[in-house]
């Protein structure tokens, strides 16, 4: 029987980047606030610190700042007709878990999506007619558009002190910018970092074919910056130690770096760790509690009058699942919300292997740079002739050399004995790496739920799988690779190997972390979780807000639209709800 | 400074066949690792060692895993918590599944050298490299039955922990004298390069720094 503890105002169930972001503003708004957190507290000093961070085998192989999946994992199959197995480790996402979550490990590529994101059924339909769209895609709008996230992406972007190059101030476009940018209201708080010898030859490449490279938006510091919360950051050293690894510097924004200083301090927030959240309870139309096990395994029950459900995106998922909330989504009817328009990352990469002239110096690298083209994002290019909707970045921006990950060869290379051993050794300093970050189109029959057989360490069903890549999204890897091998072979290498996606998706080769959907944000109860302040339809105190909102995923890295619906649901709350409990119309 | 000294190579052997410590005169700095073994028996250890040799072979490049250390990097990793399943999901029902989900057997990483190793041909040590390559051939592509184990799951564990043994840092017992970062120019733990990175096509050649000697590190 779970202890009953004393009701709080507001209880945060995931203390990671969403948790941080809403316990600062609720707090400051003068609530009481909780914030549950599965994983262990961990900070800058002494969590993250050199040389022990710098250690590729624990970190980034091991997986140390990683869900632990002896405890809690995912089940995985490519379609409904096979049974779906435990991922016995994670390899192909990667979610974390402690405080910060994710977004200690994270590379901080930091982007807004556009208008032709958030309206991307209506702008497609406008622009191609009501038949362009496959038949099986359940893509729709978000309900929000560019100008009303515009003032929440900015206080993000100065929360973290991005760095980077503004290509369309107020309307006007600047050179040297994302020319393709909605709006913004004014320039990055950061310039962009230091280019790498690699990124200016693919930025020269690029110009030379007509296109527009500007500077990737990063999280790791240019310079020394104070951000709004009167919390410091230093540059960034290029040391190749970010993704998968905390930051020994305080160069990458992380919660650790620019709002958990502050929210610790605040008395009106408890932090507690160690708390794995098994469900939400509720009486009706109001979420009444949280029921979590703590550290030393007590199952404890914390009442609150409000709920934010910020965890990882596929937890959200799981927590609302499990909680009963929401309608869950059956794809053969398609029918109901929860686990609806799951979503990922179309990823692809080109190698450009030169001579042992260029030193390319994978490992001077940060999480973030490089030089990338939007020209082939989102809807910024005619997809009429081409038959197939989305679009990616296409960039360089290597993040690091850490050899036991990094040792590129060219293709036909055996995979072992002297001659892998001579190409490794040829090519290690002498390979540049472009990279393709694409969308992801909804689906049908793409969708998450909880598995009939497989459980975790509490007993309680995982969270299953159901993804492959749909016809449109292997046609839209193969024009942007197309595209991306036309730059590398414009770079001066001597050879050029490209790798379009291609099917079946597969779970045990990192791509990305980006999976989206199965809590999305929409203006219909019965195509949507929550409305368009992230507010559960069913229970109005309930708020759920991570990438689970995507109705589909877009060209762009997730972080930044995630931190804007942080502050976008966060204002809605604490001037509209607070002020009257209830439905937000 | 010869850090693949021939002769040691044999005394590796030679103790790894035994499964005895040799205590042997080496040149300092680039001392052998000792070869001792906390999991493996030297039946065991003696196929590790001519199979991660045949891997990553000594050449005129430099030394190769077996001079690197990587049957020690195996070995400790196989004794510790990652041979005990650490992060590895091991509740059933165990199926068979596809490519795309990964691995399925019910092995921790120690279990599934332990069983494999015993179906291993007693006589690899001693074969000719080219016999060697053409036996590790067969374990790659077959699933034949090693213990219970498929020998492509096997070989493709093996594979994978004598890359990793070649490139983790030295203080896991492998990439002995910072052999596999020297081959190829990585600096390793080394923390800053906010001058290099825009002075293009720059030849970094300050030699490579391991955790543990750096004044701060574990050592």
């Amino acid at each position: 029987m779970a202890t009953r503890l004393k009701e709080t105002d507001a209880v945060l169930l995931g203390v990671g980047l969403v948790g941080s972001i809403l316990g600062r503003e609720l707090t400051r708004a003068g609530l009481n606030v909780v914030g549950l957190e599965r994983g262990g507290p961990r900070h800058t000093v002494p969590d993250f610190q050199g040389p022990q961070i710098h250690d590729e085998l624990r970190y980034a192989v091991r997986k140390h700042l990683i869900q632990d999946t002896a405890r809690e994992t995912f089940t995985f199959r490519n379609h409904a007709g096979q049974v779906a197995l435990p991922l016995r480790r994670l390899e192909g996402f990667l979610p974390g878990t402690g405080l910060g979550g994710s977004a200690v490990h994270w590379n901080g590529q930091t982007w807004r999506f556009q208008e032709s994101d958030y309206r991307m059924r209506s702008l497609m339909v406008e622009r191609y007619g009501e038949k362009f769209l496959p038949a099986d895609a359940t893509v729709q709008d978000w309900g929000v558009t560019s100008k009303d996230l515009e003032p929440a992406y900015d206080r993000f972007e100065y929360l973290l002190g991005i760095c980077g190059k503004a290509g369309n101030l107020g309307g006007n476009k600047v050179a040297g910018g994302n020319v393709f940018e909605d709006a913004r209201a004014r320039e990055y708080p950061n310039p962009p970092m230091k280019e790498p010898y690699g990124s200016a030859m693919f930025r020269k490449a690029a110009e030379g074919l007509g296109y527009h490279p500007f500077p990737s938006p990063s999280a790791n510091m240019s310079r020394p910056y104070t951000n709004p919360e009167g919390i410091s950051l230093n540059t960034c050293t290029f040391c190749g130690f970010c993704e998968r690894f905390g930051c020994e510097h305080f160069a990458k924004s992380s919660p650790q770096t620019v709002l958990l200083p502050v929210l610790l301090k605040e008395p009106r927030f408890e932090l507690r760790t160690g708390c794995h959240v098994l469900r939400i309870n509720r009486s009706g139309d109001r979420a009444t509690s949280v029921t979590y096990v703590d550290a030393q395994g007590r199952e404890l029950e914390q009442p609150a009058r409000l709920v934010v459900l910020g965890a990882y995106a596929l937890n959200n998922v799981r927590l609302m699942l499990l909680s009963r909330i929401g309608a869950p989504y059956d794809p053969a009817t398609g029918k109901g919300v929860v686990g609806r328009n799951y979503a990922y990352q179309t990823t692809s990469g080109v190698q450009v292997f030169y001579d042992e002239s260029v030193n390319i110096n994978p490992f001077m690298r940060s999480g973030a740079n490089g030089v990338v083209i939007a020209d082939f994002v989102s809807d910024n290019f005619d997809h009429g002739p081409l038959g197939f909707a989305g679009g990616g970045y296409i960039g360089e921006v290597m993040s690091h050399g850490r050899p036991i990950e990094h040792h590129p060869t060219p293709p036909g290379t055996p995979a072992w004995g002297s001659a892998w051993k001579k190409a490794v050794a040829r090519h290690y300093n002498h390979t540049a790496a472009i990279n393709v970050h694409a969308s992801s189109l909804a689906v049908r029959q793409n969708h998450l739920d909880l598995d009939p057989t497989y459980r975790d360490a509490w007993g309680q069903p995982l969270l299953r799988i159901t993804f492959e890549f749909p016809e449109n999204d292997i046609r839209m890897s193969a024009y942007l690779t197309a595209k991306a091998e036309e730059i590398a072979n414009a770079m001066g290498g001597k050879q050029v190997a490209a790798s379009p996606r291609e099917r079946p998706y597969n779970a045990t080769v990192y791509q990305s972390t980006h999976n989206t959907g199965g809590t999305i944000m929409g203006t219909d109860p019965s195509t949507s979780v929550v409305n368009r302040y992230l507010q559960s339809w069913d229970v109005p105190n309930l708020f759920v807000i991570g990438a689970s909102n995507f109705p589909q995923n877009a060209s762009y890295n997730p972080t930044g639209p995630v931190g804007a619906l942080a502050f976008w649901a966060a204002d809605a709350i604490v001037n509209r709800y607070l002020k009257s409990p209830g439905p937000l119309a | 400074m010869k850090p693949h000294d021939p002769s040691r190579r044999r005394l590796f052997k030679a103790a790894g066949a035994t499964g005895l410590a040799v205590a042997v005169p080496l040149p300092a700095p680039a001392q052998a690792p000792t070869p001792t073994y906390a999991f493996f028996n030297a039946r065991e250890a003696a196929f590790i060692e001519a199979a991660v040799a045949r891997l990553i072979p000594k050449d005129e490049l430099g030394p190769g895993a077996l001079e690197a250390g990587v049957p020690q990097f195996i070995d400790r990793q196989l004794a510790g918590a990652w041979g005990a399943g650490e992060r590895l999901y091991r509740s059933g029902p165990w199926r068979q599944g596809t490519p795309s989900q990964g691995y399925q057997l019910p092995f921790t990483p120690a279990e599934l050298f332990r069983n494999a190793l015993r179906g291993i041909d007693p006589g690899f040590a001693k074969m000719p490299p080219e016999k060697q390559d053409e036996y590790l051939k067969t374990l790659e592509k077959e699933k034949r039955d090693l213990g219970g184990v498929p020998s492509d799951a096997f070989f493709e564990a093996l594979l994978e922990a004598t890359v990793e043994g070649f490139f983790a840092d030295p203080v896991y017992g492998g990439n002995h004298d910072m052999a596999g970062w020297k081959l190829i120019g990585f600096p390793g733990a080394y923390a800053n390069y906010y001058e290099l990175v825009d002075r293009h096509n720059v030849r970094f050649s300050a030699p490579p720094m391991s955790l543990g000697a750096h004044p701060m590190g574990t050592k």
